[in-house]
């Protein structure tokens, strides 16, 4: 007998041995069900978490340099060794866009938080930007109306500002914020631009709180001596190492660093960023579902039991079947399609369960259910219920005829 | 020609300690299209015997060979296609398949065999019909009398065209009326040719076979020739 009409045949007996003890089957796929629910969530958490990341990442432009004091991801070691750093300045940032052939262009910026008022209307914990006037095309910013902060605001450290689009509506919900003063830490401000919505960080962070003023403003009003980060962005993506090293070589240059020194200074890249999430990400999803994964494991301790029962239940079955001319495969088969069956039916179940469950965790933490993992839950729990299946079935596979034939 | 041909067969079961001898030498040549019953008190050795001649179980010693073949030695999956092909069961308890109507558990023996469905229909219906149960094929064996339940298992047994008919007691089960019934039906399979090889501790059944040996302690204690069988009331529904 061919292996197909042998699974069909086992499929139909699957069914019918379900159908005759339903409130044990019921029963069993329960434990199933409960892991692939939970399975799923886990993994539609991963997976939004993954997709609200990769969107947000946009944000930070794959094709800029980000120069700062420090590198993003550092331990403690290296922290203490790299605090005492000095400060990167406008000069050298001026430095940089004459001397690259890689840059494109060349944005200082400085960030801080501040207050926001407007007559009696007030925002605390405003995100607040310094800026020069490249700045829009190294961020990648659009702007829904007006104009970005220009040279000369940035020279003469004019008191303009461009408002985030949560700003701006909060502010001016009728519109009219062009030409408006707003005061940032009670020193007034004139708005040139309105940023378009962009959208919160997948850390909830509000990109769209935030006030964009020139750098040189920034130095005046807010801090003295802030932290300078220059971002460069690349005239060619593909060329980022090469960029990045001559980037290198200009700034140890204008820090007179001798060649026995390391860098006292860190060159960030979004790849950077991923490949920090990549890592942390990997570490909850394997944490996650190892821990789901339990559930489903016990889900299939009961399957593994349900078909010892089932085996006992049906020897002299499994010794008529032998007796006509079932081979060893074909009763091994019958029970593998039995168990699978059950736990196939219990993914279906998990699935048509966790689906509204995923829309519900979306309103709290980013949440997808790509038709992948709809896959991935259907296989592994036809795995589990042939894993969990297969020793009883061995042992219904392998009894002696006779033996089973006497069993009543 | 000889369709069965065995010889000092031997069959030794360990239990714990002890080791039983269930037969002890068994010399056996039995031809295509005899009808015969061995017979045999309980803890004779005939079950065992015929456990052995239905490829159930294989000798610890001796030879066996079935229409050319020697299974003595085969393993499970081979034995078990020689059971589909060669051997029709019929048992005393009757063991068909409950939640199974009695067309598909005609049709079993043949769905192993890997006989392609339509045709494997018609040739189960085909044996329900020889059978006299043409109107009961989508009954459960539970929707059906004993004597038809019989009939089921018989026919189950024949689909196949096997070379032999395994029955072991297989009126035990019936009160008297259904079992000539089915004694009746093999009477019938035997006079179209079919081997049958009827296992029984029960002097009137045996007595419709044309051979009977007997068996005792694990050995013949005799072979001999039942020149007068009897023969079964006659029933329409069988003599189709």
């Amino acid at each position: 007998m061919n292996l197909l009409t042998e699974f069909k045949e086992a499929v139909i007996i699957a069914w019918a041995a379900l159908r005759a003890n339903k409130m044990r089957a019921a029963l069993t796929t329960l434990g199933i069900v409960i892991g692939i629910v939970t399975v799923t969530l886990m993994g539609t958490a991963i997976a939004g978490l993954n997709n609200a990341f990769m969107k947000s990442i946009g944000s930070i432009g794959a094709d800029v340099l980000f120069i700062q004091r420090f590198n993003w991801f550092m331990g403690e070691e290296e922290w203490r060794q790299s605090r005492n750093r000095a400060q990167l300045t406008p000069q050298i940032a001026r430095d940089l866009e004459r001397l690259s052939n890689f840059a494109r262009a060349v944005s200082v910026e400085s960030q801080g938080n501040g207050t926001v008022t407007l007559d009696r209307r007030k925002a605390k914990g405003v995100f607040v930007v310094g800026n020069n006037e490249q700045s829009l095309e190294v961020r990648g910013l659009n702007l829904s109306g007006g104009r970005w902060l220009s040279a000369s605001d940035v020279q003469s450290s004019r008191p303009v500002c461009v408002l985030g689009s949560y700003l701006a509506e909060r502010f001016f919900p009728f519109g009219g914020a062009l030409g408006s003063k707003v005061k940032l830490n009670d020193v007034p401000y004139e708005v040139v631009g309105v940023m378009e919505k962009q959208g919160a960080f997948f850390t909830g962070f509000n990109q769209d709180n935030q006030i964009v003023i020139p750098f040189t403003r920034f130095t005046q009003d807010l801090a003295r001596w802030p932290d300078l980060a220059i971002n460069v962005k690349v005239s060619n993506p593909a060329l980022m190492d090469d960029a990045q090293e001559e980037m290198r070589g200009i700034l140890r240059k204008l820090r007179r660093l001798p060649p026995d020194r390391p860098d006292d200074f860190a060159i960030n890249r979004q790849e950077a960023l991923v490949a920090f999430f990549n890592r942390v990400g990997g570490t909850i999803a394997a944490v996650g579902l190892f821990i789901t994964g339990l559930s489903l494991f016990v889900g299939g301790i009961g399957i593994m039991n349900i078909m010892f029962v089932s085996v006992a239940e049906r020897t002299k079955e499994i010794g008529i079947r032998k007796a006509i001319g079932a081979k060893r495969r074909t009763i091994l088969v019958q029970f593998l399609v039995e168990a699978a069956t059950i736990t196939f039916l219990a993914g279906v179940l998990g699935l048509l369960i966790a689906w509204p469950l995923t829309l519900v965790v979306d309103r709290f933490l980013a949440a997808a259910m790509p038709w992948w993992l709809v896959l991935v839950a259907l296989v592994v729990s036809v795995m589990t219920g042939v894993v969990s299946g297969f020793i009883p079935a061995w042992r219904a596979a392998r009894m002696d005829p006779v033996e089973a034939l006497r069993a009543e | 020609m000889s369709l069965i041909r065995i010889h000092e067969l031997t069959r030794r079961y360990v239990m714990g300690s002890e080791t039983v001898h269930a037969l002890r030498g068994v010399s056996l040549t039995i031809g295509k299209g005899e009808y015969l019953a061995i017979m045999g008190p309980s803890g004779s050795g005939k079950s065992t015997l015929m456990n052995l001649l239905g490829c159930l179980d294989t000798p610890s010693t001796g030879t066996y060979e079935l229409n050319g073949t020697n299974v003595a030695d085969m393993d499970d999956n081979a034995l078990a296609e020689v059971r589909n092909r060669e051997i029709g069961f019929v048992f005393q308890s009757f063991n068909l398949l409950p939640r199974s109507d009695a067309l598909h558990n005609v049709e079993l023996p043949l769905i192993y065999a890997g006989v392609p469905a339509v045709e494997r229909r018609e040739q189960a219906r085909q044996a329900l019909t020889n059978v006299g149960l043409a109107e009961r094929m989508h009954h459960r064996p539970n929707e059906l009398s004993g004597g038809q339940r019989q009939r089921v298992a018989v026919a189950r047994a024949l689909v196949n065209n096997p070379s032999i008919v395994l029955a072991d007691e297989p009126t035990g089960n019936l009160d008297s009326r259904t079992g000539e019934e089915i004694l009746a039906l093999f009477e019938t399979l035997s006079r179209r040719g079919n081997t049958i090889i009827v296992v029984t501790h029960e002097e009137e059944v045996a007595q419709h076979a044309r051979r009977i040996i007997r068996i005792r302690d694990g050995l013949i204690a005799a072979d001999e020739v039942n020149p007068n069988p009897r023969a079964a009331m006659k029933l329409k529904s069988t003599d189709a």
